[in-house]
């Protein structure tokens, strides 16, 4: 392929691309404007129904609950993927590991403090986040991805070896599959209490209090507690791939 | 709030071209995680608060940390 003809072939399908956005942009419904039924249905009945006053939520992990346990698998099967590459990569015979590892950077006074202020009020936050689900914006998958990234924060602060001690792979691998497993526990669990399959069967609760929404909280939880496994195998695996000399301390 | 929703709108647009005509890699991924700030805070003005914080988490922490290291393993092996 001459570049010139590379060239042309560009143009033409950057112009073909161009027209096609511009059409489904014109047939967009105007700004502000949202013409389908079930957002304002459920607005208006999932308060009643769930006992939930956080909606999204209750549509995630109730009224289409079962799409949710397929994302959740997606991340499951991405983390795991990711492991066993990396992993297979690792201990095949001709891989070597660097020669000469990163030196230690040695971490600024701002980056050591700014690090060391936020862990506790991030996590804290991430926490929050995963327990209100029902209540006030975010839930499992927000909250579990703040609380897996705030162990990188002692990376940040410290070094490679701080990093490793307080986010135990164990932990990570354990979390990743109760979360996983978990949300499959409670669908069964629905089923021998005589209802369908992920049905919300447990008792709702009053309105507004952390302890309601029935099996919604339990299933949020559990996501949760999975994203917050997977995120932090997914970073410990991805910087092992650029290690830290270990001796200079 | 529409002047919100107007301004979040162009920064994001600014934002956007600004990642793509930043052409050294390690600087373009702090430029995408601030981009990445620049949508969440477009999702906020939108009403959609889940999203934002969705988006803070994977597109201005999650995805600039992968693609460092990602960048640095490459460099790595350049090296060699």
């Amino acid at each position: 392929m001459s570049p010139r003809f590379r060239k042309w072939l560009f143009l033409v399908s950057t112009l073909g691309l161009a027209l096609l956005l511009f059409w489904a942009v014109v047939a967009l419904p105007g700004f502000g404007n949202y013409p389908g039924p079930y957002g304002d249905l459920l607005n208006s009945v999932a308060v009643y129904e769930r006992h939930v006053t956080n909606i999204v939520t209750a549509v995630n992990f109730d009224y289409r609950v079962l799409d949710t346990l397929g994302e959740e698998f997606i991340l499951f099967a991405a983390a795991t993927g990711v492991m066993l590459l990396l992993r297979e990569q690792r201990a095949a015979p001709h891989y070597r590991l660097p020669a000469s590892p990163r030196a230690v950077f040695a971490r600024s006074d701002a980056a050591r403090w700014m690090g060391l202020g936020f862990i506790g009020a991030l996590m804290a936050f991430g926490i929050y986040i995963v327990l209100h689900a029902h209540l006030t914006p975010g839930g499992g998958f927000q909250g579990g991805a703040i609380l897996g990234s705030t162990s990188l924060l002692v990376y940040l602060a410290s070094k490679e070896s701080v990093y490793r001690r307080v986010t135990p792979k164990f932990l990570a691998e354990l979390a990743e599959c109760a979360g996983a497993g978990g949300y499959v526990v409670i669908g069964i669990g629905a089923l021998l209490a005589g209802g369908a399959f992920l049905q919300n069967v447990l008792p709702l609760g009053q309105t507004g209090n952390l302890a309601s929404s029935g099996t919604i909280w339990l299933i949020n939880f559990s996501i949760g507690v999975e994203v917050t496994g997977a995120f932090s195998i997914l970073f410990l695996e991805f910087i092992k791939e650029v290690p830290e000399r270990e001796d200079s301390a | 709030m529409i002047w919100f929703q107007l301004l979040m709108f162009l920064l994001v647009a600014a934002g956007g071209t600004g990642t793509v005509l930043t052409r050294d890699p390690k600087k373009q991924v702090i430029v995408l995680s601030f981009y990445g700030m620049l949508l969440s805070i477009l999702f906020l003005a939108l009403q959609a608060p889940d999203v934002a914080l969705s988006e803070l988490a994977v597109g201005a922490v999650a995805l600039p940390l992968m693609l460092l290291v990602a960048i640095a393993n490459v460099r790595k092996k350049l090296h060699k």
